[in-house]
């Protein structure tokens, strides 16, 4: 694809790696713990919940879509699966709260694919729903398991594979998985088109309700497997513990460059932009800064890249709006 | 048979349908919920409102301009933080009662200036608004944490706290601020020529500029109208509590988006007004008065809320495409 300006300096489209090598030079600099192998397994397992739920909202961005509700999304799934593991065992409990947050998942993808509803406003008004339905279903109440040390249900969470802690392992995977899909598949390159334009999408007989349904499934799949992490963590719920991750979630999305007005992403560098957060906190953590001045950076951080990115295909920093 | 009038107010309510919508769960509540229907309990909705009315007001022009503002919630903890904390400094330890008014001047100065500071980034990078203050949300929450060390402020003059308890005639003075910035931001963008521009900017920002608009001063001056407003609304939340806490106003952006959009404001700009807005305000306060007094659980606001943005979005999409040549929402 070129663009009418293609100007600006080749180093200026990969802002986000820049960014991210600098960061990474200044922190080990700073602190000589910050590059130690422990640390560095500790900032992926953190970065593990919010970065799987990244990648399903990377996909619905890429297709010209948001989502805001997989906070609340993630708030109902962790507090399900929490809940029914004491009741039903975790081999049935993973699945029927997966069913289930597909099935919301689906009505997303319902209203938006199908009815084609503004994404924000309907993610929005399901951010609330679900908090509600959450509420309704525990009664106000927390949520835990009972025998945290004799369920296999652990693994998920605090279990490790060949000493690489298991969130990172799934993080991972699912990373590669949906980089594939994106890159390389029939279905990856239908997103694209639909989010670069959905005009064009449908004239080519892509089916563009059918696509974008599919993201909004992706997107909550990806939050049922971030609610078995946590739940597998914490080995219990509070009611609102998704509370504001979808604008961390997004925050992590823009910073991988990738664009909201969909067309434009890439998982890997979604990928990026999770680490990059995740180590904007531990570094200024280890830098003995309170844990708060994270957001003071976080807010130069996405706007320079975003900025950065903006510029390069415009052709000049500056916007030209008088 | 006045059957004109019969149809022009059909044909408002069509415009306006969120105010059908006041009506008929005005009738409900009035209906089947004890003590809804007194004069109390208006005075009670009305404040109870205006936080998030205030706020309503100012993201009514930013999103007719085409903008968005994620930030409100945290610029109205920052301005209550130095609304409460200000007046306690040594430098008005002898004004009495007057050490109210530099604190209060402070917080909106400070409101207005993260509102510059966002409409500034938005003109001068082309960063997307959404973008633009999902950065400030975070990072302007960072400077309330940097600000109140993580504490609380509790006012020590009770002439500030006393002040959400005074009324003026009939009404609480916090519902008579509300109604006052209804009436103003209302006169502002219907009879001015910011207003005009600003819809002019948010229709089709290519047309403005050609007829010589300066879209980005527009832009600005809103982005600084809704920081006040917020800015104000932390201060008078403040006054309600006689504290602030680093965690005031979070999630108030949701609340404020929702209530401007039910209003019929639309996202992609140039469509909207204060009427609307104030319909959708009063729609969400009835309706968490109405259902906390029928002892509805809070967790079925939510939902009911919820379903009804989504459902309002649905009606809009379906009625309203023929008239305007495509909804583009």
């Amino acid at each position: 694809m070129t663009r009418l300006k293609a100007g600006g300096p080749a180093i200026a489209k990969q802002g986000i790696l820049v960014a991210f090598i600098v960061f990474m030079i200044v922190f080990s600099l700073m602190s000589d713990r910050f590059l130690s192998a422990d640390n560095m397994m500790s900032v992926f397992r953190q970065s593990a919940i919010i970065g799987v739920m990244a990648l399903g909202v990377t996909i619905v961005v890429i297709g010209g879509n948001l989502d805001l509700s997989v906070g609340s999304m993630l708030s109902f799934a962790t507090v399900l699966v929490v809940d029914l593991h004491d009741k039903i065992g975790p081999e049935l409990a993973i699945p029927v709260m997966v069913l289930a947050t597909l099935c919301l998942g689906a009505v997303n993808g319902f209203l938006i694919g199908v009815l084609r509803l503004n994404s924000l406003i309907v993610t929005l008004g399901m951010l609330s729903v679900i908090q509600g339905l959450v509420l309704i279903y525990s009664g106000g109440q927390n949520v835990d398991i009972a025998d945290q040390r004799g369920t296999w249900f652990a693994i998920f969470g605090r279990g490790a594979v060949f000493g690489i802690a298991t969130p990172i392992i799934i993080f991972g995977a699912l990373a590669l998985l949906f980089h594939v899909i994106m890159s390389m598949t029939a279905f990856g390159r239908r997103v694209y088109a639909v989010g670069g334009n959905p005009t064009a999408s449908v004239f080519s007989g892509i089916p563009r309700s059918q696509v974008v349904f599919t993201t909004y499934l992706i997107s909550a799949l990806c939050v049922a497997i971030a609610a078995i992490i946590l739940g597998s963590r914490v080995m219990g719920s509070q009611n609102t513990v998704g509370q504001g991750y979808e604008l961390q979630v997004l925050a992590a999305v823009i910073l991988g460059g990738t664009s909201l007005l969909g067309g434009a992403g890439s998982i890997l560098k979604t990928v990026l932009g999770v680490l990059m957060l995740a180590f904007i906190q531990n570094g200024l953590i280890l830098m003995g800064q309170p844990y708060y001045t994270q957001w003071l950076v976080t807010w130069v951080v996405i706007i320079v890249a975003v900025w950065l990115d903006v510029a390069a295909k415009r052709g000049r920093l500056f916007s030209p709006i008088a | 048979m006045s059957r004109l009038n019969d149809i022009s107010v059909l044909r408002w309510l069509m415009r306006n349908p969120i105010w059908g919508f006041v009506l008929l769960i005005f009738v409900f509540f009035s209906l089947s919920a004890d003590n809804f229907f007194d004069y109390r309990n208006f005075q009670n909705i009305l404040v109870q409102t205006s936080t998030i009315g205030i706020i309503a007001l100012g993201m009514t022009l930013v999103m007719i301009n085409g903008n968005i503002d994620l930030s409100v919630g945290a610029t109205l903890a920052l301005a209550a933080a130095f609304a409460v904390d200000v007046q306690s400094w040594a430098a008005f330890a002898t004004w009495g009662n007057w050490q109210i008014l530099p604190a209060v001047c402070i917080a909106l100065l400070v409101g207005i200036l993260m509102g510059a500071i966002n409409g500034f980034i938005v003109w001068k990078t082309g960063v997307d608004a959404f973008i633009v203050t999902l950065g400030a949300m975070l990072g302007i929450r960072g400077l309330v944490f940097v600000y109140t060390g993580e504490s609380s402020f509790f006012a020590t003059n009770f002439a500030y706290s006393d002040f959400s308890a005074l009324s003026l005639g009939p009404l609480p003075v916090l519902a008579v601020i509300f109604l006052l910035c209804v009436m103003v931001v209302h006169w502002l963008l219907s009879r001015t020529v910011h207003g005009r521009n600003t819809y002019a900017v948010g229709g089709n920002r290519e047309a403005a500029v050609n007829a010589g608009i300066r879209v980005g001063p527009h832009m600005i001056l809103n982005f600084m109208i809704i920081g006040f407003l917020a800015a104000l609304s932390g201060v008078l939340l403040s006054t309600q509590m006689g504290a602030a806490t680093p965690n005031l106003g979070r999630d108030y952006e949701l609340w404020v988006i929702t209530a401007v959009v039910l209003g019929g404001t639309k996202l992609t700009g140039g469509k909207g007004d204060i009427i609307g807005t104030f319909g959708g305000v009063l729609a969400i306060g009835i309706m968490r008065n109405g259902m906390n007094l029928m002892q509805v659980p809070a967790f079925y606001v939510l939902v009911i809320i919820g379903a009804i943005l989504i459902a309002v979005l649905f009606l809009d999409k379906r009625f309203n495409t023929s008239n305007d040549g495509g909804l583009r929402l």
